[in-house]
């Protein structure tokens, strides 16, 4: 399904969503779901770093705010006494894992998890201080169906072990599935093992499935992608 | 926020200093234009300072790192090259293109929050930006 010759993800977030990273406009859970992204996409990595020339180019057309005559000189000689940048990797890096960073230092080692389990579904909360946005892993048994649900806001969902399928099509490592209040999904991981996934909402879930009624339910009382 | 208070002076990047300098800020794996460094120097101070929120970045050593199968650059001619067409390309955008992504930019403001302020709806908001990043695409484009 994946040509060797092109390594990375096939479904990306949209390029608003990159621009709103790049920019420094997205929340802290939608950009660590993006960063991670990031690291497990090149083509990505080219579409920020050329945003990011953007963000650099307009900020050479503002109008330049007067500066002292030696601030120039000053920062010269702060950088003069600086030492080199960090060239090696952090003895944190060097385990194997597969949560690639900015993730894993939100986590931590996977092995100690405080899953929370809702049948085939486990989940764990992440930045919990965020109101109105809920950042979670989950995890579900292979083959399994979570319910159906559309959104009020919108949802990304990035695979990082795994795949499932839904509306968009099939999701591997890397992958994301963005879906907002117009898409009714019901995502199912493969058979062959179980999958993992960093999952933010930016507004509560509306089931349409399991219960058989639509109403707004606290993300936090349903497993769901 | 000295980075900040640079903007405004042209960075002599090949200038002695500069390029002693590059080395310890970039480290060898830096990818970009020196414009470009301030830039993101910039954008994380003020996430820092006013939303005091992390900013989630990768890490370059990081061994899950799915490595560009076309390569990075290290060649800081490049980046500069590449950051000369994207500032000429930005001047010559439409400003209702231009304001909208001031905005995003530079107020941290999300499409929806712009509109309301632009008294403008939505969908126009996000045509603007999309019209402006189709045009800086094709300059981009070019290396990829």
């Amino acid at each position: 399904m994946r040509a060797a010759s092109h390594p990375g993800p096939v479904h990306h977030p949209s390029e608003a969503r990159l621009l709103d990273y790049a920019s420094g406009a997205l929340p802290e859970p939608m950009a660590l779901l993006i960063a991670t992204h990031l690291a497990l996409c090149p083509a990505c990595r080219r579409t920020v770093a050329g945003l990011e020339a953007v963000g650099s180019a307009l900020l050479e057309s503002l109008p330049p705010e007067p500066v002292a005559d030696d601030s120039l000189a000053r920062l010269l000689d702060r950088i003069d006494r600086l030492e080199p940048a960090e060239q090696s990797a952090p003895a944190s890096l060097q385990a194997a894992s597969i949560l690639p960073q900015p993730l894993r230092d939100y986590v931590g080692p996977l092995d100690r998890v405080g899953w929370r389990h809702f049948g085939a579904v486990a989940e764990a909360r992440l930045l919990t201080g965020f109101e109105n946005v809920t950042t979670r892993l989950l995890r579900v048994a292979p083959g399994r169906a979570l319910p159906h649900h559309t959104h009020v806001g919108s949802e990304l969902a990035l695979v990082l072990q795994g795949g499932f399928g839904d509306v968009n099509g099939h999701h591997l490592r890397g992958d994301v599935s963005e879906a907002d209040s117009a898409v009714d999904h019901r995502p199912v991981a493969d058979a062959e093992e179980d999958c993992l996934c960093l999952i933010v909402t930016d507004a509560p879930l509306r089931l349409t499935g399991w219960f058989g009624h639509a109403e707004p339910v606290h993300p936090h009382l349903i497993p769901a992608i | 926020m000295e980075a900040v208070l640079l903007v405004g002076i042209p960075p002599p990047p090949f200038s002695g200093r500069w390029r002693r300098a590059q080395p310890k800020l970039f480290g060898t794996g830096g990818q970009a234009s020196v414009g470009t460094w301030i830039f993101t120097i910039a954008r994380n101070k003020r996430i820092d300072h006013l939303r005091r929120e992390r900013r989630p970045e990768i890490h370059p050593h990081d061994p899950a790192l799915v490595a560009d199968p076309q390569g990075g650059t290290d060649d800081v001619v490049i980046w500069e090259e590449q950051a000369r067409r994207v500032r000429a390309a930005v001047g010559t955008l439409p400003e209702e293109q231009a304001l909208v992504l001031r905005k995003n930019f530079f107020e941290d403001k999300l499409h929806d929050v712009i509109a309301q302020e632009l008294h403008l709806p939505l969908g126009t908001v996000k045509s603007r930006s999309r019209l402006a990043l189709a045009k800086l695409r094709r300059v981009l484009g070019d290396t990829g």
